[in-house]
C-alpha cells in the first residue's frame, strides 16, 4: 500500500482543523491476553464546517475511530497510540474528567445508529434535552425549557412546544433520531459525529434526516464526521471521504474525486458493487452485479438472467389475502384494536419469475410472506400454489406441501439451530420429506454447498463458525435441498455488506437461471430490487398501492407513495449533493384500527399492460 | 460496526478457513467444557466436590479400617485407648450436680476423630455416612425435579392452550405454598408409613420419601422458566424456519427445542442441588426427613443440638460440611451459567 499523506485542505486554507488524527492505532484485548490491532496508522483531518465521511464495510474500524475520538473505549481492554487533536485538546492525554469538561458534549457530540435505544425510555424527551443543556452550563429551568423547545423546532419536530413533554415511545424512529440530533446540538458542538445515523431508518425517513443534517450544518456551521457503509449517503453528505479497510485508510480525498477516479482497487471494487437505482434503464431482464477483479478493482461485464418466466400458468396465486392481529389490553385483556397488517393483497407469480414486494418497515411485506406459507394462522383469502389451495390443506398435507415453497430469512444466524451442524441442518428437511436416505442427503448437501460457493468440508461446522455472507449461502443451500418451486426471500440481503450483497444477489440469479425457481423478493432496498425483479409490487400500510413490470414502476411511477419512495433513495453520485428532496416531515402512520373499522373497497386502474395503480376513494 | 454482528472481511473473497481457529471448530457442548476447564474456580470447585463425594463413598472403609467404630450402634459403655490408657467414650460430667454424661470430645486420632455424639457414636464416621444420604437425596431429588419440571414446562410451553392453562395454574397453586410448609406437611403425612404400588413397595423410613418430597416442592421454580424458554424458542427464527421447511412437530420438539432448553436445565442443576441439600438437612433436623438409625447431615446437626455448649463439634462438623458443599456448588454453578449463557456473564 502506498504511503498516504492525509489531505489537509484546512491547512492549505490557513485554518486549523477542528479534528486532527495522526497515526492512530487501536488494539483490543482479546482471548488469552493477546492484543489485536483493529486500527493501524490512521491519519486524517476535519476542517471547521467540513463534512468528512468514514466509509467501509463491517469490521473496517470506522465506529472504533469515532469512539476513540470521544474517549469512549474501555481503557482496560483497549490501547490507543498516536494522537487525536480535537479543538486543541489532545484526547489521548486527557483523563475522564477532562474528556467531560472539554470534549464530550462540548467540542464534539455524537449521534448513534439506533434511535430506538439511545433515548432513555422513562424520561420525557424535553427533560433529556434540558439535561444536555444544563449539564455544562448554569441556566434557569424556564430558560432551558425555552431553549429545548427551540432545539426541537430547529430539528423540525412539528408541535415542538406540546411534544416536549412526551416520552420517547410516543415518537417514531425518525422522530427519535431528530430528538437525538437536538440533544447533540444542545451544546453547540464544533464537531458532530454521526455514526450510521440513518442505517436503522426507512428510506424516506433517511432522506428527511440527511436533509435536516445538511440544513443544520449550514445553520450552525459545524464540522461533521459521518460514519457510514452506504456510498449513496457518502456521495450526498461528504466534502471529503476516507475509505477504510480492516483498520487502515485505503484512500482519502475529495468525495467527487474518489467517485470519479478512484485510485485504489478496493475503492474501485467497492464502488462497482454498489447498487445504483436507475442503472437498469433499458435492460430487459434482471441483471447480475458486475464481477469485480480483486487485484485491479476493475468491474467486468454484468451477465443478464438468461431464463425467461414461463407465463402459461402461475405458480403462486394470492387472492384477497387479509391478515389482522388483535391488540389486547385493559383489565380483562379484551380486544381493544386491530392491526390490519395485510389488507386485500392479490398477486400472481409465474415459474422463473421474480416479484419484489417493496415498502417500508411496518407496511406488511414480511407478514405477507409469512401468511402465504401459513407461519401465522390469522389470515383469510386464498393462496394457490400450483393446483393446491394452501389455506384449505390439513396440517400434514400442508407440511408435505412446504417442500415446494421455501424461505430465505433476513437473519441467517437466528434462523439456524445453534446446536446443529450445518450438515445436519441441511439433511434434516431432506429426510423429513422422505426424499432419500441419509447418505443421499449428505451427497446432495455437499453438492449444494459447492453450488452456493462453499465447500463440503464446511458441513461439519456449526452456524457460529461462518461469516454473515457464508451463513446466508448456507440458508440458500438449505432452501434448495427440497427442490422448491418458489422461494420467498425476506430481506435476505439487507443485513449484508455491499460486496457480499452483490455476491448473494448474483447467486440467487444463478439459481433462477439453473432451476427456473420463482422468487418472491421482499425488500426495502429499491436499488437491489431493480436488479433482481421482473415485476414489483409496492406496499403501503398493508395494501398494494401499485404493481407492475419493473421498468414501468421505477420509470413511470403513478402512485404518490411510489414516487416518494423512489425519490428518497440515495444515489452514489456526488453531483447530486446539493439537491434537496423537500420531503414533508412525516410521522409514521400505523395500520392500527378500531375494532369496527371496515376497510374501504379499493379499485385498481390499469395504466399500462400489467401496471395496476390503486385509485384512492 | 454495521447493522449486524458479522465479520466478513470486506471485498477479498471470504477465506474458507476463517473459522478454523482451534476451539471454534467444535460443537457447542465442547465449548462449554472448554469454558469450564479454562476457569480455575470451576475446576477447583468441581475437584473439591468430587473429593467430598468420594470421601462419603469411602465411609464404610473409614468405619472398618480407620476408626474401627460402628456408627450405627450406640456406644454408651465403649472404651477407647488414648496414650495407652483406656478412656470411656461417655464421661461422667464433673460439673454441676455430676448427674450428666458427656460424650468424648474430638480426639484428633483415628478413633472418634471428631468426638462422639449423645449416644456415643463416632461423629466422623457418621458424618461420612450421613453425607452419603444427604448427597444421594439431594442429587436424586435434583434429577427428579428437573425431569418433572422439564416435562411440565415443555408440555405447557409447546402445547399451549388448555394444557398450558391447567399446568400453569397447577404450578401457581403449588407456588402459593411456602416451600418448607409444603415439605413439612407432606413429610408429616408420608413419613413413617409404608406404601405398596403393585410390585413396588416403599418401606417406612425409606430414603425415597424425602427424595420425592424434596424433588416435588421446587418443581414450580424450574418449570416456570422452562415454560417461558419454550415459549420464546417456539417463536424463534430457527424454529419458524424448521416449520417452514416442513419438519414434523415431534422432531422440532426433539431436535430444535429440547437441546436449547437443556442449557437452562443444566444451569439450574447445581443451584438446585445446593438448595436441596439445605432443604434435606432442614427436614432431617426437624425429624421429618431421614429417619433413624439412618444418618444425614441434618440428623447429625440435630443430634448435636443438646451438646451445643459442651461438644459443639457434633453440630459444627455437619454444619460446615453443608456450608462448604453448598458454597462449592454455587461457585461451580455461577461459572456454568456464564459459560452456557455468555450474555449473562459479568465483565471480567
Amino acid at each position: 500500500m502506498t504511503d498516504l499523506t492525509p489531505l489537509t485542505p484546512a491547512a492549505a486554507a490557513g485554518t486549523r482543523p477542528i479534528l486532527s488524527i495522526r497515526d492512530l492505532s487501536v488494539s483490543f484485548l482479546g482471548a488469552r491476553n493477546s492484543w489485536t490491532r483493529v486500527i493501524e496508522g490512521l491519519s486524517f483531518d476535519v476542517a471547521p464546517g467540513e463534512t468528512v465521511a468514514l466509509v467501509g464495510e463491517s469490521g473496517s474500524g470506522k465506529s472504533v475511530t469515532s469512539l476513540s475520538v470521544l474517549g469512549l473505549l474501555d481503557p482496560t481492554t483497549s490501547r490507543l497510540e498516536g494522537s487525536i487533536l480535537l479543538d486543541g485538546h489532545d484526547v489521548l492525554k486527557l483523563d475522564e474528567a477532562g474528556m467531560i469538561r472539554h470534549i464530550r458534549g462540548q467540542a464534539a457530540a455524537m449521534i448513534f445508529q439506533e434511535p430506538m435505544t439511545s433515548l432513555h425510555p422513562i424520561y420525557r424527551v424535553g427533560d433529556q434535552i434540558m439535561e444536555a443543556l444544563t449539564s455544562h452550563r448554569d441556566m434557569p429551568k424556564a430558560e432551558a425549557r425555552r431553549q429545548a423547545i427551540a432545539l426541537l423546532e430547529r430539528v423540525r419536530i412539528p408541535n415542538a412546544a406540546r411534544r416536549i413533554d412526551d416520552y420517547p415511545h410516543a415518537f417514531s424512529g425518525g422522530m427519535r433520531q431528530r430528538v437525538m440530533i437536538a440533544m447533540a446540538l444542545a451544546s453547540r458542538p464544533k464537531l458532530l459525529i454521526a455514526d450510521e445515523p440513518t442505517t436503522a431508518l426507512d428510506v424516506t425517513v433517511q432522506g428527511e434526516i440527511l436533509d435536516l443534517l445538511k440544513d443544520l450544518q449550514a445553520e450552525f456551521g459545524m464540522a461533521m464526521l459521518f460514519i457510514t457503509h452506504d456510498m449513496g449517503v457518502v456521495a450526498e453528505m461528504a466534502d471529503r471521504t476516507v475509505v477504510m479497510l480492516r483498520g487502515r485508510s485505503v484512500e482519502q480525498g475529495p468525495t467527487a474525486a474518489i467517485f470519479a477516479d478512484p485510485q485504489q482497487p478496493y475503492t474501485r471494487a467497492l464502488l462497482a458493487s454498489v447498487p445504483v437505482l436507475g442503472s437498469m434503464k433499458g435492460e430487459p431482464a434482471p441483471l447480475r452485479f458486475p464481477v469485480v477483479d480483486m487485484k485491479t478493482g476493475v468491474a467486468g461485464g454484468a451477465l443478464p438472467l438468461r431464463s425467461k418466466p414461463d407465463l402459461t400458468a402461475p405458480i403462486l396465486d394470492v387472492r384477497d389475502l387479509v391478515t389482522r392481529f388483535d391488540l389486547r389490553g385493559g383489565l380483562l385483556n379484551r380486544r381493544v384494536a386491530r392491526v390490519h397488517a395485510v389488507e386485500n393483497v392479490s398477486f400472481r407469480i409465474f415459474p422463473g419469475e421474480t416479484l419484489s414486494l417493496v415498502g417500508e418497515s411496518g407496511c406488511g411485506k414480511s407478514t405477507t410472506g409469512k401468511s402465504i406459507i401459513r407461519l401465522n394462522d390469522r389470515s383469510t383469502g386464498s393462496v394457490r400454489l400450483g393446483d393446491d389451495d394452501l389455506f384449505g390443506l390439513g396440517a400434514e398435507a400442508m407440511r408435505r406441501k412446504r417442500r415446494d415453497i421455501q424461505m430465505i430469512p433476513q437473519d441467517p444466524l437466528a434462523s439456524m439451530n445453534p446446536r446443529m451442524t450445518v450438515g445436519d441442518a441441511l439433511v434434516e428437511p431432506f429426510l423429513e420429506h422422505r426424499m432419500g436416505t441419509a447418505a443421499e442427503g449428505r451427497v446432495r448437501a455437499a453438492r449444494l454447498m459447492d453450488q452456493v460457493g462453499l465447500t463440503a468440508a464446511m458441513l461439519e461446522r456449526y452456524p457460529h463458525e461462518f461469516s454473515g455472507g457464508q451463513r446466508q449461502r448456507v440458508c440458500i443451500a438449505r432452501a434448495l435441498m427440497l427442490d422448491p418451486k418458489l422461494i420467498i426471500a425476506d430481506e435476505s440481503v439487507s443485513a449484508l455488506d455491499v460486496s457480499v450483497k452483490a455476491q448473494v444477489v448474483n447467486l440467487l440469479l444463478d439459481i433462477q437461471d439453473r432451476m427456473g425457481i420463482a422468487f418472491l423478493f421482499i425488500s426495502h432496498d429499491i436499488a437491489v430490487v431493480e436488479r433482481i425483479s421482473h415485476r414489483i409490487a409496492v406496499m403501503y400500510m398493508g395494501e398494494i398501492v401499485e404493481i407492475g413490470p419493473r421498468a414501468e414502476i421505477l420509470e413511470r411511477p403513478r402512485h404518490a407513495y411510489t414516487r416518494q419512495l423512489i425519490g428518497a433513495v440515495t444515489v452514489p453520485d456526488p453531483a447530486r449533493r446539493h439537491l434537496r428532496r423537500n420531503l414533508a416531515v412525516t410521522e409514521l402512520r400505523t395500520p392500527i384500527r378500531p375494532l369496527d373499522y371496515a376497510p374501504p373497497a379499493r379499485r385498481y386502474e390499469e395504466v399500462a399492460p400489467g401496471h395496476l395503480v390503486m385509485v384512492e376513494g | 460496526m454495521g447493522a449486524t454482528p458479522e465479520h466478513e472481511t470486506a471485498l477479498p473473497p471470504a477465506d474458507p478457513s476463517a473459522g478454523d481457529k482451534g476451539w471454534s471448530r467444535r460443537g457447542p457442548w465442547r465449548r462449554v467444557l472448554q469454558g469450564l476447564l479454562a476457569s480455575p474456580t470451576a475446576v477447583i470447585s468441581a475437584a473439591l466436590l468430587a473429593l467430598i463425594v468420594v470421601a462419603t463413598l469411602l465411609a464404610p472403609v473409614y468405619a472398618k479400617q480407620v476408626s474401627g467404630t460402628d456408627p450405627f450402634r450406640s456406644g454408651l459403655s465403649a472404651k477407647i485407648k488414648i496414650d495407652g490408657k483406656p478412656v470411656p467414650v461417655m464421661q461422667q460430667s464433673t460439673e454441676g450436680l455430676g448427674l450428666g454424661v458427656t460424650p468424648i470430645g474430638p480426639t484428633w486420632g483415628p478413633q472418634y476423630l471428631l468426638g462422639a455424639d449423645g449416644q456415643g457414636r463416632d461423629v466422623a464416621a457418621r458424618l461420612l455416612y450421613g453425607g452419603q444420604n444427604s448427597l444421594l437425596i439431594a442429587g436424586a431429588s435434583t434429577v427428579l425435579c428437573l425431569l418433572i419440571a422439564a416435562i411440565v414446562g415443555i408440555a405447557a410451553g409447546y402445547l399451549g392452550g388448555a394444557v398450558d392453562g391447567v399446568l400453569s395454574n397447577l404450578i401457581d397453586m403449588i407456588w402459593a405454598f411456602p416451600v418448607y410448609l409444603l415439605a413439612i406437611s407432606l413429610s408429616i403425612v408420608m413419613i413413617g408409613k409404608s406404601y405398596a404400588f403393585g410390585p413396588f413397595e416403599i418401606s417406612s423410613g425409606s430414603l425415597i420419601v424425602p427424595i420425592l418430597i424434596i424433588g416435588l416442592v421446587y418443581v414450580p421454580y424450574v418449570a416456570r422458566p422452562i415454560r417461558g424458554r419454550v415459549l420464546a424458542l417456539n417463536q424463534s427464527e430457527f424454529v419458524m424456519a424448521a416449520r417452514g421447511l416442513g419438519i414434523r412437530p415431534g422432531r422440532i420438539l426433539w431436535r430444535h427445542i429440547l437441546p436449547n432448553v437443556s442449557t437452562t436445565l443444566i444451569v439450574f442443576a447445581p443451584m438446585l442441588m445446593a438448595l436441596n441439600i439445605v432443604t434435606e438437612s432442614s427436614l432431617s433436623f426437624l425429624s421429618v426427613g431421614v429417619q433413624p438409625p439412618n444418618a444425614s447431615w441434618g440428623t447429625i446437626l440435630q443430634d448435636g443440638q443438646t451438646l451445643l455448649y459442651s461438644r459443639p463439634m457434633v453440630s459444627l462438623a455437619p454444619g460446615l460440611a453443608i456450608m462448604v458443599t453448598v458454597l462449592l456448588l454455587n461457585l461451580f454453578g455461577d461459572v456454568l451459567r456464564d459459560v452456557l449463557d455468555p450474555k449473562s456473564a459479568r465483565g471480567r
